[in-house]
């Protein structure tokens, strides 16, 4: 008797394989360096990372489907690979001297964030329920502890906690969605329920109805939008500045890389049972999100509601459907990463130890202290509010012809309400930076040259996007084709 | 001579080179060599503007249009986008005002802005500006009109804050950009709206070219609805009723700044826009008329507030917002060609007054009350004489080149199809009280007794050469568009014409007779004078009847003087509003996180459990450390006993039953 085993086709995870195995160096490398000087385990990780996404660039325009049809290698998931890396990139940049500065200088810390980058990269390449669930969970864990990182802060181990209950629950609902899809159709392959709907006469089973719905409740917690966001203020706020920086963007990039598959591919022939309530979901979450930002004195809760209503536009596009709502979608989730990094880059820049400088009104005159610095600033703030020459104007545009293309008037029209009443506390930091005396001293503490690169990435990423966006959406539009 | 076509992107460009050395390193390279690095970029853009100008001269009249393709900027299935340019009469007869003037203010600035220690900051914004707005008015599409029109916005909410010290003009600032924002808004709706109701009919479009061959696609209604959202657009960046209000405080700036926007740039973006979309305007009269009476109503309305205002620069804004008022009401009744004529006499006349203020102040070490001024006609001799000719103009004297501009609308107010003897009439009353505020001015400052013990002097050169120059224009800038009926030919109106639909400009001729033309131009030259004849009266031969009127009637004048109290009322229904909504929406946020006081207690254990083992496992055994892991762990307690967490959940499973409901059901 002999065993066979199953033939698996490793190069399409090669990127996944080489993130763990520098993982697990970082983690060893702690073992051996004294406590304090865990640059080592850093400068490992991002090696990882630039070495994940060279195989990751190798590997584009190369498709195959493996591990018994549950992981796909194909431009989408290569796209939001080097997406998720690049994120994670710009976070180490951020967190070396925030780490050293606020006391939390543990190896662990680079570790979780590859492991969670690894999560994500197999959320974006699951095409099975069970795959994106694993993935989503070894996301969401690695975040749990990382939000938490700064223990010796009360409001850190509360968002922990916070984040851990609600993420449970969230898991919850997003489980017992599988299963009851499960249930419904006797698969969990996302080809196989594709082909199970097809082969389904209407009217469609209501357990299949209930699972969708409780997919997009989990979902929904996870890439936070009302009503299921009231975690994300909080945990936002007391998590570690350049981990609130890598949630924000890429927990949203994952969630909307796996909804995309799940819902409009797999779950597309249920789009009019799911299409009205993520109309409503998303209308609230744009007024709401837009409004009580405007309210916010601290600056991270700031952009805390500020991410949920970049979310609530991301989920404009998502409605839209077809290919245009698609490349909108994924395109915007491109900018966002940018220009959302940058922020938190300089709110990580301008914080100081013991006093956190966070409030709003602690940023005065840091434009004029600061020239290069404030500028960054001024050009994340007007891309966050979709003023143009920035990525984000293009990015809004994209996602609004989208809506208008696909007859969603109404919600192209109050979106473009929204982003201008999000004009005013976006601007509101760059009157603060720029229009007031400073009154004590202003010194970036955590100015160091991994930061500083960070920021000017990101800014000159956001505005090239901006002048000359056709190059990367060339490669969106290849992702999305993969997709489809 | 015609390869300049394919480098129409010098004009805008320029400018933008010059923000960019400017503001990145403007601090190195020194006041020396700043200022005339801006000034010598707008001036390339003003010949490059030139030489585009005399080539379209050259072209046959019906093919003077062209466009010079940049680069293709967003591209979707059949959708592109383009950096593209596009000249023909119109945008040519604009980028020669706004690169025009505005090298004269570019100019005029050296001298003002002298000693200002954010030199380079301040000139980085002013070619910013410029390049703003020689793109929206050269884009040959609606996109990169809005990126204009937005980037003009921006650079005036800049500018005029740039004396941010003061909290009230970083307010000014404020102000001006969140009005303009509420304008913005109804220009994206018409935007998408177009965008949207054309592609129904399938073409997904948005180059100005290709939407004016398909306009006749569209229902009447979707016309009507995207004309008056684009003319909502155009009331906030023209500072027209009832989104004025940030035009007068945008003073707070320099006042080459304030030229800047009234004359050149920004507020003149409005008229452009409509004018540029007169395809849309001809095909629905009703917002054709809306755009007239609005324009009418704001003619009249902003003179009898500048009848009473104390600050010079307050008078001229107002008197901005009226003449704007004026070329709104030309293009309302469908003679865009007589509002583009105003708007280039208005940028002459009015950059001159306004410069001729800055200088007034100049000499006056920043006064701006009139009440402080008077006698200044012998220590300022070329400003005196400068600020008269800006001001016969603008009263429509006849020979200076407003009473040809103004002449012009009134008679199509009165005369086209789209006109109406009353808006002639609100027209020519305005005319009057424009003729009595501005002499008012004149009288004021520059005649009489000194009122100030500060020593006047005359400014700089370099502040009133470019005065002369533009007063020369003031003069005999008119001249271009002398009407038939005076022996002229009218060559600005024909130049133009073949840019608006012809259709809407034939017919008013043929069916008045020219006695009724020549009448009409008499009467409003009479009521002019009149006006500046009770002026005289007031001012000169009786200087105590204005106190005495105002006690006559205290609450007219008040009224007045107040500013029909727009503002405050704004305030109360606009701005408290909306903090309420905030701070109701904010509670209803922290409600659930306040919410009920006495959590349950296993999440408390849960806590305690987790912050000790967390503790316990990970602290060193220091004791100083297990005394701050107490503080903190106590901390996290007190909190999560507020019971956020339970309420969260409740709110997510409340809305999850009522999805699952409302699905089912």
């Amino acid at each position: 008797m002999s065993i066979t085993l199953p033939s698996i086709n490793l190069i399409a995870v090669a990127p996944l394989i080489v993130l763990v195995i520098f993982a697990f160096l970082a983690l060893l490398s702690d073992l051996f360096v004294l406590r304090g000087k865990t640059a080592l385990g850093g400068h490992l990780s991002l090696l990882g990372v630039i070495a994940a996404s060279l195989f990751s660039f190798i590997l584009w325009g190369i498709e195959d489907l493996t591990f018994q049809r549950m992981i796909i290698l194909d431009r989408f998931s290569i796209f939001f690979n080097l997406l998720f890396l690049l994120s994670a990139a710009l976070t180490i940049l951020i967190s070396y001297n925030y780490l050293k500065d606020q006391e939390m200088d543990y190896g662990e810390y680079y570790v979780l964030l590859l492991i969670a980058t690894l999560g994500m990269m197999i959320m974006s390449a699951g095409t099975d329920l069970i795959t994106i669930f694993l993935g989503l969970e070894l996301m969401s864990i690695s975040f749990y502890i990382l939000a938490g990182f700064r223990r010796t802060r009360a409001r850190s181990l509360e968002a922990a906690l916070k984040y851990f209950l609600l993420g449970a629950f969230a898991t919850g609902f997003l489980l017992y969605g599988i299963a009851l899809i499960y249930g419904a159709s006797g698969t969990t392959n996302l080809q196989g329920i594709v082909e199970f709907l097809k082969a389904q006469e209407s009217p469609v089973n209501p357990v299949m109805l209930i699972g969708c719905g409780l997919l997009i409740v989990g979902f929904g917690f996870k890439v936070a939008v009302i009503p299921f966001h009231q975690w994300t203020p909080d945990v936002y706020e007391g998590a570690p500045t350049p981990i609130t920086a890598f949630m924000s963007v890429g927990v949203k990039a994952a969630g909307f890389a796996a909804l995309l598959r799940v819902l409009l591919i797999a779950l597309g022939d249920l789009e009019p049972n799911w299409s009205g309530i993520l109309w409503v979901i998303a209308v609230i979450t744009m007024i709401v999100g837009n409004i009580v930002a405007i309210a916010q004195d601290n600056i991270k809760r700031m952009l805390a509601y500020s991410s949920i209503a970049q979310t609530a536009y991301v989920l404009v596009g998502f409605i839209s459907g077809g290919e245009l709502g698609m490349i909108s979608v994924v395109f915007y989730l491109a900018i966002y990463t940018l220009m959302n990094i940058g922020a938190f880059s300089v709110v990580t820049m301008l914080e100081k130890k013991g006093e956190e400088n966070l409030l709003i009104p602690g940023y005065v005159g840091v434009g004029f202290k600061h020239p290069l610095l404030g500028l960054a600033m001024a050009v994340f703030m007007f891309s966050l509010a979709g003023i143009p020459p920035t990525a984000g104007f293009i990015g809004k545009f994209y996602i609004f012809s989208a809506a208008v293309k696909s007859d969603y008037i109404g919600l192209a029209v109050i979106g473009v309400l929204c982003s201008v009443i999000s004009a005013y506390y976006y601007l509101r930091v760059l009157v603060v930076m720029y229009m007031r005396e400073p009154e004590g001293e202003v010194t970036p503490r955590n100015r160091s040259a991994a930061a500083s690169l960070s920021i000017t990435i990101t800014a000159i990423g956001v505005l090239v996007l901006g002048i000359i966006p056709s190059s990367i959406l060339e490669l969106v539009r290849q992702a999305v084709r993969a997709l489809i | 001579m015609d390869c300049i076509q394919s480098y129409v992107w010098i004009v805008p460009l320029m400018p933008l080179i010059g923000a960019v050395i400017n503001l990145l390193l403007g601090r190195r390279l020194g006041n020396r060599v700043v200022g005339p690095l801006a000034c010598l970029t707008v001036f390339i853009s003003f010949c490059a503007s030139t030489l585009l100008f005399l080539s379209l001269t050259k072209l046959p009249a019906e093919s003077r249009s062209f466009t010079n393709l940049v680069y293709t900027w967003v591209l979707v299935g059949d959708f592109r986008a383009e950096v593209s340019f596009l000249v023909d009469p119109l945008s040519a007869v604009m980028i020669l005002i706004v690169s025009g003037v505005g090298f004269l203010i570019h100019v005029y600035s050296i001298g003002y802005m002298h000693g200002d220690k954010n030199y380079s900051r301040y000139f980085g914004y002013l070619n910013l500006f410029v390049f703003a707005m020689l793109t929206l008015v050269l884009g040959d599409n609606l996109l990169l009109m809005f990126i204009g029109w937005e980037g003009v916005g921006l650079c005036s909410y800049l500018l005029i804050g740039f004396w941010f010290e003061d909290k009230k003009n970083a307010i000014a600032g404020m102000k001006a950009f969140i009005v303009n924002r509420v304008g913005d808004f109804g220009f994206m709706l018409g935007f998408l709206l177009l965008f949207w109701s054309l592609g129904k009919a399938g073409v997904w479009t948005i180059r100005f070219t290709e939407l004016s061959a398909n306009a006749h696609l569209l229902s009447a209604g979707m016309v009507t609805a995207i004309t008056l959202l684009l003319f909502m657009g155009a009331t906030g960046k023209s500072a027209q009723l009832p989104l004025y209000v940030w035009l007068p405080d945008a003073m707070a700036g320099p006042t080459p700044v304030s030229a800047l926007i009234h004359a050149a740039t920004m507020v003149t973006a409005g008229i452009y826009m409509i004018a540029r979309m007169n395809f849309l305007y001809v095909l629905a009269p009703s917002a054709m008329t809306v755009v007239a009476v609005i324009g009418a109503a704001t003619a009249f309305y902003a003179a009898t507030i500048g009848l009473v205002q104390n600050d010079i620069k307050r008078v001229l804004a107002y008197s901005t917002i009226s003449q704007l008022g004026y070329m709104f009401l030309g293009v309302g009744v469908g003679a865009y060609s007589a509002g583009i004529f105003h708007l280039m006499t208005h940028a002459f006349f009015k950059a001159l007054l306004f410069m001729g203020a800055g200088s007034v102040m100049h000499g006056l070490s920043g006064e701006l009350d009139l009440r402080n001024m008077g006698g200044l006609k012998e220590k300022m001799p070329r400003t005196y004489w400068t600020f008269l000719i800006a001001t016969l103009a603008i009263c429509g004297v006849p020979g200076l080149s407003g009473f040809f501009s103004k002449d012009e609308i009134l008679w199509k107010a009165f005369s086209s199809d789209h006109g109406h003897w009353g808006l002639w009439l609100v027209g020519v009353l305005g005319a009057g009280l424009t003729a009595f505020y501005m002499f008012r001015v004149v009288f004021l400052a520059f005649f009489g007794e000194s009122r100030t013990d500060k020593k006047a002097h005359e400014s700089p050169g370099v502040m009133t050469i470019p005065l002369m120059i533009l007063a020369a224009l003031a003069l005999v800038g008119g001249y271009v568009g002398v009407p038939e009926v005076l022996g002229g030919h009218n060559r600005f109106h024909h130049f133009l014409t073949p840019v608006f639909d012809r259709h809407t400009e034939v017919a008013t001729h043929a069916h008045h007779s020219v006695g009724l033309e020549l009448g009409l131009m008499v009467i409003s030259v009479v009521v002019a004078l009149a006006g500046i004849f009770i002026a005289y009266q007031m001012y000169i031969r009786h200087p105590e009847h204005p106190k005495a009127l105002a006690e006559r009637f205290p609450r007219l004048y008040n009224l007045l003087l107040n500013k029909y109290y727009v503002d405050e009322i704004y305030h109360a229904v606009f701005v408290r509003s909306l903090l309420g909504l905030n701070n109701l929406l904010a509670r209803f946020d922290l409600g659930i996180i306040d919410g009920a006081v006495n959590g349950s207690a296993w999440l408390t254990k849960i806590t305690a459990k987790w912050s000790g083992w967390w503790d316990n496992t990970f602290v060193d055994g220091a004791v100083n450390t297990t005394a701050s892991a107490v503080i903190s762990g106590g901390s996290v307690l007190r909190k999560t006993q507020t019971g956020r967490i339970q309420n969260y959940l409740l709110i997510a499973i409340i809305v999850i039953v009522v999805i699952m409901v409302v699905k089912i059901i």
